[in-house]
């Protein structure tokens, strides 16, 4: 039981660190720029398809990454010419139509080029093996490596934010937009950068999940809701706040799979328990959410405004 | 919009739908009522977002739970061997009042973007909750024995007769939503979405009027999903797909917000749309998709205000 909580405990974390990278480039949008992006997911998913794409050109996985990198950076500036930035004074009634019709646009484009069918790219030679954790316990180099790596851009995104000069300015610019302009910063320019660079997070993301997942059309979906509710739970515009919801969310929710049925078992008769705990379940996170918003409708992180 | 404009447009959409079947069987085009069935249940629920969007500036992106609530509604009471529409109605919206006061009182305590992403998040919740529902087909859903009763006949397995009470329902809707909104409580909630402290200074709390008003959109919202549940005689849980809650928005701001006719002309523009893109091409979100962010992008104050510069003032 210790055994398996751990595993669950692993793969939470990795799925929290997954869903902060996500998480990050959007919550600074949405503080800074108080605008709504529905389309951030779908990046996350051009991501892992990019990342198919070239590991199959390049025959590397890494060189594939090293390439999906750059080429989600593109897209995101690319995105933010074309459309973002002719919405940032708009209504979030625009913002959010714009940007759902390009969830459309960018959702069937990927099905046009590569087609619906599930996509795979296999693990690299070096991280395909697993390690001894307690006593029998293995687990998958891999995904150790995707936490690593999470938490390792957690921790330059926090050095990035609190000690450059730029992050001080992304501060500044998530308090007051206008007193930042004022002083002489282009913000218009920090915009365009903190969304470009934002979607490279989400490309990343895509981009090291696509070894262990189906890459599919819908992957970009339940994952862009998710990294909502981590907003929400961290408070909009702190990437704190995104770091330490994201693995709030991503081990509740793993955990609360395999756990809640057996924790239900323990007051209910089995085959109820496991009826209400598979519909219980996917629903925890929610149920976390709404608890967090009623208690602090800014979130744990948020300013109140 | 001007209150006579409003009543002629509501009398030429309202008027046009219900001679709809008789130019069907001129045509010969049975599958005309299918549509026509669709874009009525449609405009039903896009009419009861227009009701808080549009007078009450709560941008509720989970809209699409109400219709599923209302469809499961059809499929839960039918298994219990009750088919009565009436009951049906009765009991989507038996769903619908606690959901939406509950998820309704957290949303509020917050707003603008926090608003949006809060209701997309309970809609999902509501969306997981009917997958992981193994006993009504789960993922797959549940397909309809029969169409709801009336009086204890089976006349709504008529095509025309669901035609009609569809278009019935979406008239009682529309005028109920007219007196909600002609009334004081109507008023103070346009001042609400106008300026909350000033309705605060003038002795109107919001939030027991805004919670009000969001339970009675997703009531009215979840009569769409009866009737769409009976359209196609089947349940799952892809009507309260996260797509559907941005349709509808889609469908409110195509319209004109916040003058309720609206609202229905844009859902029939909307699923017309769909339909004839989705004929002319298998990737017609793609279109669809090209046309939101074009219409957005050329005009300056959004669809809304396009339309109402086409229309000619405020």
């Amino acid at each position: 039981m210790t055994n398996l909580f751990l595993l669950q405990l692993l793969n939470g974390l990795q799925f929290g660190v997954l869903l902060f990278l996500i998480a990050a480039g959007l919550t600074l949008v949405f503080g800074i720029m108080d605008f709504v992006n529905l389309a951030h997911g779908v990046i996350y998913m051009v991501g892992a398809y990019l990342v198919v794409t070239f590991a199959a050109m390049t025959g590397s996985y890494g060189l594939g990454l090293l390439l999906t990198l750059p080429a989600t950076l593109a897209v995101g500036l690319v995105l933010e010419f074309l459309v973002f930035r002719h919405l940032y004074d708009r209504s979030h009634l625009d913002q959010v139509l714009a940007t759902f019709g390009l969830v459309m646009i960018i959702s069937e484009a990927v099905e046009i080029i590569w087609g619906a069918a599930p996509l795979t790219v296999p693990i690299p030679q070096i991280l395909s093996g697993s390690v001894p954790l307690l006593g029998p316990l293995r687990y998958p180099v891999f995904r150790l490596a995707i936490i690593a790596a999470g938490l390792l851009t957690a921790l330059g995104l926090w050095f990035v934010i609190s000690r450059t000069r730029i992050g001080m300015q992304l501060r500044a610019g998530a308090s007051n937009r206008a007193m930042l302009s004022a002083l002489g910063i282009d913000v218009r320019r920090l915009f365009t950068m903190i969304f470009a660079f934002g979607a490279m997070l989400a490309g990343f993301a895509g981009a090291m999940v696509a070894p262990i997942l189906a890459v599919d059309p819908g992957m970009g979906e339940s994952v862009l809701i998710l990294a909502f509710v981590v907003i929400v739970i961290g408070g909009i515009g702190s990437i704190k706040g995104a770091f330490a919801g994201a693995l709030i969310v991503g081990i509740v929710d793993t955990v609360g799979r395999i756990f809640g049925p057996i924790a239900l078992k323990a007051v209910m008769d089995p085959a109820a328990a496991a009826q209400a705990g598979r519909v219980l379940a996917p629903m925890l996170v929610y149920i976390l959410m709404a608890v967090i918003l009623a208690l602090r409708p800014a979130g744990l992180f948020g300013q109140r405004t | 919009m001007n209150p006579r404009i409003r009543n002629i447009a509501a009398l030429v959409v309202f008027g046009s739908f219900a001679i709809l079947p008789l130019l069907a069987q001129v045509l010969g085009d049975s599958f005309l009522i299918v549509v026509a069935t669709r874009i009525l249940a449609f405009a039903i629920a896009a009419l009861a977002l227009d009701l808080i969007l549009g007078y009450g500036g709560m941008v509720s992106f989970g809209h699409a739970a109400y219709l599923g609530l209302g469809a499961y509604s059809v499929a839960m009471l039918s298994r219990a061997g009750i088919t009565d529409l009436g009951l049906h109605l009765l009991g989507g919206i038996a769903m619908a009042t606690p959901f939406a006061l509950i998820t309704g009182a957290i949303s509020l305590r917050t707003r603008g973007v926090y608003f949006i992403m809060i209701t997309l998040a309970f809609a999902q919740m509501a969306y997981f909750f009917f997958v992981s529902l193994s006993a009504y087909g789960g993922d797959d859903g549940v397909t309809l024995a029969a169409r709801s009763t009336l009086l204890g006949q089976p006349l709504l397995e008529n095509d025309t007769t669901l035609f009609y009470a569809t278009l019935a329902l979406l008239i009682a809707a529309y005028l109920l939503a007219l007196r909600i909104t002609g009334s004081r409580f109507g008023r103070v909630l346009t001042g609400t979405r106008e300026n909350p402290l000033r309705m605060q200074a003038i002795g109107f709390s919001p939030f027991p009027y805004q919670l009000t008003a969001y339970v009675i959109s997703g009531c009215i919202a979840s009569v769409a999903g009866v009737m769409l549940a009976n359209q196609t005689e089947f349940v799952s849980p892809a009507l309260m797909n996260w797509h559907r809650s941005g349709e509808l928005i889609v469908m409110v701001v195509l319209g004109g917000i916040g003058n309720l006719i609206g609202a229905v002309g844009g859902a029939v523009i909307a699923l017309l749309l769909e339909e004839w893109l989705s004929r002319m091409s298998e990737h017609w979100p793609l279109f669809f998709g090209l046309f939101l962010v074009i219409v957005v992008l050329a005009s300056r104050d959004g669809i809304s205000g396009l339309i109402r510069r086409i229309g000619g003032g405020k």
